[in-house]
């Protein structure tokens, strides 16, 4: 679908170029609003990074797959997708350290266990927010890079 | 008015959902079902769930279309019929009689008094203002309370990602 060879040759169509362009940086600060608003309105990490993996595949749709490995490499998805895992599981074998039960964010904040909730509930959406959008953009590049049998 | 837009979006997706099964054109099938989430999305803003509403349009709407293209441009895009499918047809009216059936036992659509109003969600609405402090309940819930089944869908996603990259490759093998 994304091939610069096969039929479509999307990257030579000058409107969807342009457009892809200027839209793209939007849909990224689109997703970043919504990672860091989800505490205030509907959103948080998954949302956010669904739509922060679409904006970069519309990136890859117009310009090929080889563009967008060049943005982000493979093998930093792969990384990608292992940080926000361990970041979630991360937080709670803290909170054990600090004494409380796992994921029980209010003893990050010894004086107001309401900024630990805060300061846990954060760092969580960040490690769902980062592992979602790596592993929608493998999934994309998987299909992408396969030719047609 | 509220009741009128829900009505006719509740139509709309019986009509769309009819094509998907009619067309032939897989290519169309794919917009179709895309069209589905995004409609099934404002029914949900409709019924006050702003987060699955927002989920369903940037997941079903969004992620699953291209996934579904980029599976299309793959294989062909016409559906090929042999014979008329009345066994499945079966299966799916038995299955949806069964499902309405088992929503009689539901409590009535906004009742006060059902179940899942009067067990933790009132702690939870009265309680997490103080002790997360954090005005969306529904972030409270997810990432507070509920934090080790969050965690638990990560795990799921996760192991989504690592099961394509196994029977597909990184997308990386290409001449």
């Amino acid at each position: 679908m994304s091939d610069p060879g096969s039929h479509m040759r999307m990257h030579e169509k000058l409107v969807l170029r342009i457009v892809a362009k200027r839209f793209i940086p939007f849909v990224l600060l689109f997703a970043l609003y919504v990672q860091f608003h989800g505490d205030f309105g509907p959103g948080g990490g998954f949302q956010a990074g669904v739509i922060f993996a679409a904006g970069l595949i519309l990136y890859g749709m117009i310009f090929g797959l080889g563009a967008l490995h060049r943005v982000v490499p493979p093998r930093a998805l792969e990384v990608a997708v292992a940080i926000g895992v361990l970041l979630y599981a991360g937080v709670g074998v803290a909170t054990m350290m600090l004494g409380g039960n796992y994921l029980d964010y209010g003893v990050l904040d010894s004086h107001a266990p309401a900024h630990g909730q805060h300061l846990g509930i954060l760092l969580v959406e960040g490690g769902v927010g980062i592992t979602v959008a790596a592993v929608m953009l493998t999934i994309y590049s998987s299909f992408g890079g396969r030719e047609r049998e | 008015m509220t009741l009128v837009l829900e009505a006719s979006l509740f139509v709309f997706l019986l009509v769309i959902a009819v094509a998907i099964t009619r067309t032939k054109d897989l290519f169309a099938a794919a917009m179709l079902s895309g069209i589905f989430s995004l409609a099934s999305a404002g029914l949900f803003t409709l019924l006050d769930a702003v987060d699955v509403a927002f989920t369903e349009a940037a997941v079903g709407a969004g992620i699953s279309t291209i996934v579904i293209l980029g599976t299309l441009s793959l294989t062909d895009p016409v559906e090929i019929r042999t014979r008329r499918p009345l066994l499945p047809l079966g299966v799916v009216l038995l299955t949806g009689m069964a499902l309405v059936w088992g929503t009689l036992d539901m409590p009535a659509f906004g009742d006060a008094s059902a179940p899942i109003h009067l067990h933790v969600a009132p702690r939870y609405l009265s309680e997490s203002g103080a002790a997360i402090g954090i005005p969306n309940v529904v972030t409270s819930i997810l990432a507070s309370y509920r934090g080790y089944d969050t965690l638990g869908e990560l795990f799921v996603v996760t192991t989504a990602g690592i099961g394509v990259m196994l029977l597909l490759g990184r997308g990386e093998s290409r001449p």
